[in-house]
């Protein structure tokens, strides 16, 4: 699989280490309330869809950023690469 | 019709013409007691096992595409029960027991064998870790063995031991492990089950559930809607497609991981070898072919093929540990879709919906825990309670911090 990095263009995914659905950006609130069982869903559970997928790549033998890719897990083919700050921020994280 | 020597003979005096279909292909009823979702290893098992020793009647298995086309028959045939973990060595004990008395239970051959299996070992840590392993499988009723470096050497002469990262300092090995004919095993449950009155469903695509006062009341499928007292998914890499269908997140992600075959050749490599600080293991098939794999591709996919960058790495391990490999040439590589638990254990358990079961989870581990899955799942099936050697697999387990984690290995690829 070839990932357009935003930054370096086409790159091997080889260069990349994987780490799954791009929810694991929404960390829960550990002060709420219900923090135990959203902390459990957040950890645990998954969506894992047939077709358009947004996943966390790192780019460890590269710039070492770390990228949302849009991948359809039947074909492996890539649509999209975002950085995951900016989709994170996008987000509400760390303003 | 009872398969034996001198039904062969009789038919090879008679032209072969008196073999008839190994099983039906009945239209299905309106109605089942029992449906099993998935005509693979697990789902045909589990039928065969409802069937003969829980005496359930009108079952049947539904399969989407046809029998034995998943991982059953994408699997590299190994079967162990080398596991640590009260929650697991049971469970896969009782199924190495299942192995050993299947093609009599069947009459069926499955082409068993019993050539052992081998854990390498590489420094004085590991051995530590493979003889508490050892001594938790004979505490459970398997058997296991330290080898010496020099007994490695003697039996397996072929082998790297000086490798500079990796060299040998033992290994654990279980002789009662082994190889089986996959395929057998999908068309000998397949048969089992059919003389038993159950209905294989081939071509028959689950594409979803009715589900009404949180009680599961039959399936719609490509063949109509069946109804069903009771609805058990076997599906493997496709449990998250086919329970995102009653809005079930489950705690499992699906991956690739691809297996190997080599051009045939010689009886050379007696028995299963497995280099995990390699991420490489290897048998020979009994046409001859060394057959190979390694570890997952490391991302979510269902497409049942995977990328190059991991046959590089596992030919890679492979010749660090068999250097004769080099001269081999590689005939084919496939993929299958693993459905990866969070811990790497698998789940039999019932679900929240009423009358709806699950069985899966079983990572890139499912193929050696065929029966005693079958078995356990029937037993779930039809008592409602878990079999005693799969009270663990349950899927509360995450949320209650009971994770089967026999090796700290699930879905998260970077732990491979």
């Amino acid at each position: 699989m070839i990932i357009v990095h935003p930054l370096l263009g086409p790159r091997d995914s080889a260069e990349f280490t994987y780490l799954g659905d791009a929810s694991l950006i929404d960390r829960p609130d550990w002060q709420s309330e219900t923090a135990a069982s959203e902390f459990y869903e957040y950890q645990y559970l998954r969506e894992n869809p047939a077709g358009l997928h947004r996943e966390l790549w790192f780019h460890e033998a590269g710039d070492r950023s770390w990228l949302v890719v849009t991948r359809d897990t039947t074909t492996h083919e890539i649509t999209t690469v975002e950085m995951a700050r900016d989709v994170a921020r996008a987000r509400g994280r760390s303003k | 019709m009872r398969y034996s020597g001198l039904k062969i003979l009789k038919e090879s005096l008679t032209g072969h013409k008196g073999w008839k279909p190994a099983w039906r292909s009945p239209e299905p009823q309106a109605k089942y007691d029992i449906i099993i979702i998935g005509g693979g290893g697990h789902g045909l098992a589990t039928a065969y096992y409802l069937a003969k020793e829980f005496k359930q009647k009108r079952i049947a298995v539904l399969e989407k595409g046809w029998v034995g086309g998943g991982n059953v028959g994408r699997n590299t045939t190994i079967i162990r029960s080398n596991y640590l973990l009260d929650g697991n060595e049971p469970f896969y004990e009782f199924s190495l027991k299942l192995w050993e008395n299947l093609e009599q239970d069947l009459n069926f051959n499955a082409m068993i064998s019993q050539r052992g299996i081998l854990n390498l070992i590489h420094s004085d840590a590991q051995r530590d870790a493979f003889t508490r392993r050892g001594n938790a499988m004979i505490l459970n009723g398997a058997d296991a063995e330290m080898l010496s470096t020099a007994q490695i050497k003697k039996r397996y002469p072929f082998l790297n031991t000086e490798d500079a990262r990796f060299p040998i300092k033992g290994g654990l090995a279980q002789h009662r492990g082994g190889t089986v004919r996959h395929d057998a095993v999908a068309w000998g449950y397949a048969r089992g089950a059919d003389l038993l009155g159950v209905d294989i469903i081939q071509n028959c695509e689950v594409t979803g559930f009715k589900v009404e006062n949180g009680k599961c009341l039959g399936v719609d499928t490509s063949r109509g809607f069946i109804g069903a007292n009771k609805v058990g998914c076997a599906v493997a890499g496709s449990s998250g497609r086919l329970m995102s269908k009653v809005d079930m997140r489950l705690p499992m992600e699906s991956h690739v991981l691809q297996a190997f075959v080599s051009e045939g050749l010689k009886p050379v490599l007696p028995g299963v070898i497995t280099f995990g600080a390699g991420h490489f293991y290897c048998s020979q098939s009994d046409k001859g072919g060394l057959v190979f794999g390694g570890d997952i591709d490391g991302y979510n996919s269902y497409a049942q093929r995977g990328n190059l960058p991991v046959v590089e790495d596992v030919c890679e391990g492979g010749m660090a540990i068999f250097p004769m490999m080099g001269r081999v040439r590689l005939l084919r590589s496939w993929g299958g879709l693993m459905d990866m638990s969070m811990d790497g254990s698998p789940i039999i358990d019932r679900t929240h919906i009423d009358g709806l079961y699950f069985n899966g989870g079983w990572c890139y581990g499912g193929f050696k825990a065929t029966p005693a899955s079958g078995f356990a799942y029937a037993h779930l099936l039809a008592t409602d309670t878990p079999h005693k050697t799969a009270t663990a697999y349950r899927f509360d387990r995450f949320e209650k911090g009971r994770m089967i984690d026999e090796k700290g290995m699930g879905a998260q690829p970077n732990l491979h």
